[in-house]
């Protein structure tokens, strides 16, 4: 089971509350974890990544066992404990503003 | 004497939310209901003419994109439904600030604009600047590329707040005929309902472009129709209120006695021109009963953006243009300097007409007597984007 942490505004528009919890077949990475995440919740299309290039959206980052992993390829593997569901993957706005 | 049982429901678009503002047809006592999608710009809300409590809303954020948010109940309940705007085909490039080629980029929704008659087909005005068109209820776009691809679209530019379409307005008399504006590209028309389009832009002239008459480039902020005439628009543009009575083929100057000032702007040699301006600003409407009644809210200068004196004075003229007064009862007459955007004016279709505007401080103003007095239904909003008005009976 694969935890996943959304930030405020996109667990509002995905009408969830707290983690949401995800069971992937096969290897476990951001596309994976962003597929499974867009396919039950179809609002979240578009807002964490291009809808044509599937490019992670510029202000959208990936942080996972308190690394960034926002510049990694897509098709990496995850840390074990992300894919254990010991760690949560977390998807965090980009500060900004003063 | 308006109808006790009608109403009006003012959707109000700001920086961190919708707000829906709503009364009887007195207008007097107001219930203000928000902020929905709180923390999210809100470019723009519409209802549809046919179904009233059809609503559609451009939700948007730089750090999560474009939503579309679809109501079936006037607003209480909201649902997103597609939010994918992709050009069609290589969208190529248009010039950017410098003049050199920029690629094509979807960043926003800035106007969605609801079919009279089919509460299902909605067109959305998107930055970079082209026009998109949905017929099942927001389920799916498609691009009306014919704008975008005419062989003036690798010359536009964007004005200062972005390549954006923000002006559509659909021709009640003929289906298939619809107007838009772009900054900075001009006012373009359709005739065969968005397959093809022509550059009406002829008449306005722009000092601070190289050729002042060219055929696109003018920075055109908002147009406004009479749907009993819809041959006859009128323009606010960058400088000057224009008018149009053959449907935009010919623009002429209705400035008349707008507040100007001199401006000088140098050229790219090194001089200076220097000429006395008129009528800056960003929204212009037409009295919902009298269709040579217009509203306009002057602005000071393309620099400065707020109103002149610190006064804040929305102007009518019952000429369709030239001969202008200015309404100031309910009004700050001083220490103002608000801005009103380009899509934050509208009206109803009580009698009497009521008039609202929204400003960049906050406050909504509302007339329930066609301009003559004012007073703000909320004062401590976010920056308004937008304001629309639906006449409920």
């Amino acid at each position: 089971m694969i935890r996943v942490i959304l930030p405020a505004h996109l667990r509002i528009l995905a009408k969830v509350e707290g983690e949401v919890k995800l069971d992937l077949e096969g290897p476990v990475t951001q596309r994976s974890i962003l597929d499974a995440l867009e396919a039950r919740y179809p609002a979240l299309c578009g807002t964490l990544r291009d809808h044509v290039t599937r490019q992670r959206r510029p202000f959208v980052r990936f942080f996972a066992c308190e690394e960034d992993l926002s510049h990694d390829s897509p098709d990496a593997p995850l840390p074990d404990a992300v894919a254990k569901g010991t760690e949560p993957f977390l998807v965090v706005g980009a500060i900004a503003g003063g | 004497m308006a109808d006790k049982t009608s109403g009006v429901r003012v959707l109000v678009g700001t920086r961190k939310g919708a707000f829906i503002l709503a009364s009887d047809g007195k207008r007097e006592k107001w219930d203000v209901s928000g902020p929905h999608f709180a923390g999210w710009e809100m470019y723009h809300i519409k209802g549809s003419p046919a179904d009233p409590n059809r609503l559609y809303a451009s939700q948007s954020s730089g750090w999560f994109g474009q939503l579309i948010q679809r109501s079936n109940d006037g607003g209480k309940t909201w649902e997103p439904v597609d939010n994918k705007f992709v050009y069609d085909g290589v969208p190529g490039t248009h010039q950017w600030y410098d003049g050199k080629p920029h690629p094509w980029e979807f960043k926003r929704v800035w106007h969605l604009e609801p079919s009279l008659n089919d509460p299902d087909t909605v067109y959305a005005g998107v930055e970079d600047a082209a026009i998109f068109r949905s017929t099942d209820a927001g389920k799916s776009w498609q691009e009306l590329a014919g704008l975008r691809c005419h062989s003036s679209g690798n010359r536009w530019q964007p004005g200062a707040g972005g390549m954006c379409l923000h002006t559509i307005l659909l021709d009640p008399s003929s289906p298939g005929r619809m107007y838009v504006a772009i900054s900075a590209a001009g006012a373009f028309r359709t005739q065969d309902s968005g397959q093809t389009w022509k550059p009406i832009n002829q008449g306005l002239r722009s000092i601070y472009i190289p050729d002042p008459n060219a055929e696109i480039g003018h920075c055109v902020h908002r147009i406004a129709m009479h749907r009993s005439r819809p041959n006859v628009l009128f323009m606010q543009k960058h400088w000057d209120v224009m008018r149009s009575d053959d449907g935009g083929d010919l623009w002429h100057d209705v400035s008349g006695n707008l507040p100007g000032e001199a401006v000088s702007h140098p050229q790219e040699d090194g001089t200076t021109k220097n000429f006395d301006a008129k009528g800056f600003g960003f929204v212009i409407d037409v009295h919902a009963h009298e269709p040579e009644t217009i509203y306009v809210v002057p602005i000071k200068s393309d620099s400065q953006h707020f109103p002149p004196e610190g006064k804040l004075r929305v102007f009518r003229s019952r000429t369709g243009g030239n001969e202008w007064e200015p309404l100031t009862k309910g009004l700050p007459q001083r220490d103002c300097y608000v801005n009103v955007l380009r899509d934050a004016m509208a009206v109803d279709s009580l009698d009497k007409c009521g008039v609202y505007f929204g400003t960049t401080g906050g406050q909504v103003y509302a007339s329930a007597d066609a301009g003559d007095s004012w007073a703000p239904i909320v004062r401590d909003l976010p920056a308004v984007l937008s304001v629309e008005v639906q006449t409920l009976s």
